[in-house]
């Protein structure tokens, strides 16, 4: 019953109200100011608690990504949509990963988390949405074109269960935080990183963010709930099924903002936002692009990296090893604004996703 | 006599199988399309593209997970 209503054109509102609800409840519960959950934001957390890169204040083992993967793989199995497949690009997916997650850390977040951002009264979001949309424009223009990046093939089975099990290792990790290592004067430190201070530093409760990750990733994996494609579908096909979703969101968000006094209009004193129009529209432009290139949204890949799609798992890990670079090469934002090599970052992912656009073309139907 | 059309989705990732798809729905215009995919998800994609063209779907699972999806109009 619950299954089917998830599987009608009105699951993914279904999904994006529980999204939309659970995440300001997230951020009550202790995770940071308007990211009760960013898929970009702890990617680039996880790669900071692994020791990838070193901004201490951004690193943390979020179980909420974990638990998407794992609700996801779980749903699949149920319903029998486990298929493992694998060979569609797999280095440029990687790539795109790196790309649309410098954009997404140039804006400071993803998808999911500008309409979060906005739900909770941060107006620059408006922009990072703008830019979003102007991302997805240039990715349908390629559609439209001929873009694809070639079949997948099915693969061994148990390529599949990679992601579930990488998703269990980090839990693992969270749990033990491992501290075999010893710094110049021979304290403990890494493998694993926590952040003591900043955003990492504030978490939900693990179990609570885990279990919530669970349950929006099994229904993700039900309804296909994707916030780039909801605006793909919606210019490509006039098909508004999954931009009923994002709406259902920002509606679920921003009452659950309002209820838990959550709600702050304007654009000065966001939690973990800066107020650059112009890099807010830029790095989600990027991030559109490179999403659209794919085929979903990073919580999507997510999601179908636990059915068993290697090439999204390698979106995903694009995302985290994108993070690390972000932070290693100072083109991820801050509070205070942009990064002193967004501009960059910026040229060199268009670079790369322009080519990717133009150089992979030609019908592969029959 | 009337020829079948048949589309080819498997292993393409999203928007394909529906692009696809309805290149093939617009230029035969009305008779039998025939697609085949791989995922429910691709599956249920094509699906409702073809009701919202207003072509009738029928779909039949062929192995390994497949799936042949007849439209009609």
């Amino acid at each position: 019953m619950i299954n089917r209503f998830l599987m009608s054109r009105f699951g993914p509102s279904l999904t994006g109200a529980v999204v939309g609800i659970l995440a300001p409840v997230l951020v009550f519960l202790g995770n940071p100011g308007n990211m009760g959950i960013c898929v970009a934001c702890f990617s680039r957390d996880i790669a900071g608690a692994l020791g990838m890169h070193r901004a201490a204040v951004v690193q943390y083992l979020r179980p909420e990504i974990a638990g998407f993967i794992l609700g996801s793989f779980v749903s699949a199995l149920v319903y029998r949509e486990y298929r493992p497949r694998a060979g569609s690009a797999p280095i440029i997916r990687f790539f795109l990963g790196v790309f649309a997650m410098v954009g997404a850390l140039i804006f400071l977040g993803c998808p999911w988390r500008a309409y979060l951002r906005l739900s909770g009264g941060d107006l620059n979001a408006l922009w990072g949405i703008a830019g979003l949309a102007a991302g997805v424009g240039i990715g349908i223009a390629f559609l439209w074109n001929g873009f694809n990046l070639g079949r997948s093939a099915p693969t061994a089975n148990a390529s599949g269960l990679v992601m579930p099990a990488f998703s269990i290792l980090l839990l693992v990790l969270l749990l033990l935080a491992p501290q075999f290592g010893r710094d110049a004067s021979g304290l403990p430190t890494g493998p694993i990183f926590f952040s003591k201070e900043g955003p990492g530093s504030m978490h939900a409760p693990a179990f609570i963010a885990l279990g919530a990750g669970l349950l929006i990733g099994w229904m993700a994996q039900r309804s296909r709930f994707c916030t780039v494609g909801a605006l793909r579908d919606l210019f490509m096909l006039k098909d508004p099924h999954l931009f009923y979703g994002i709406l259902a969101l920002l509606v679920a968000a921003v009452g659950t903002n309002v209820a838990l006094g959550q709600f702050k209009l304007g654009f000065t004193g966001q939690p973990v936002a800066h107020t650059n129009a112009l890099w807010n529209f830029l790095g989600m432009l990027l991030s559109g692009l490179a999403f659209t290139l794919a085929g979903g949204c990073p919580g999507r890949q997510l999601i179908m990296s636990g059915e068993g799609d290697n090439d999204a798992a390698l979106f995903v890990m694009g995302l985290i090893v994108g993070a690390a670079v972000a932070h290693n090469f100072s083109f991820a934002s801050s509070a205070k604004g942009p990064g002193p090599f967004a501009l960059t970052a910026f040229a060199v992912g268009m670079i790369f996703c322009l080519a990717v656009g133009f150089l992979n073309r030609g019908r592969v139907s029959a | 006599m009337t020829d079948k059309i048949l589309v080819d989705a498997r292993g393409l990732s999203c928007p394909q199988p529906v692009l696809e798809t309805k290149a093939a729905l617009e230029s035969a215009g009305q008779g039998t399309v025939e697609v085949l995919v791989d995922t429910v998800t691709s599956r249920e994609n094509v699906l409702r593209l073809a009701s919202r063209m207003n072509w009738k779907g029928t779909w039949e699972e062929t192995g390994q997970g497949g799936f042949r999806l007849t439209l009609e109009k």
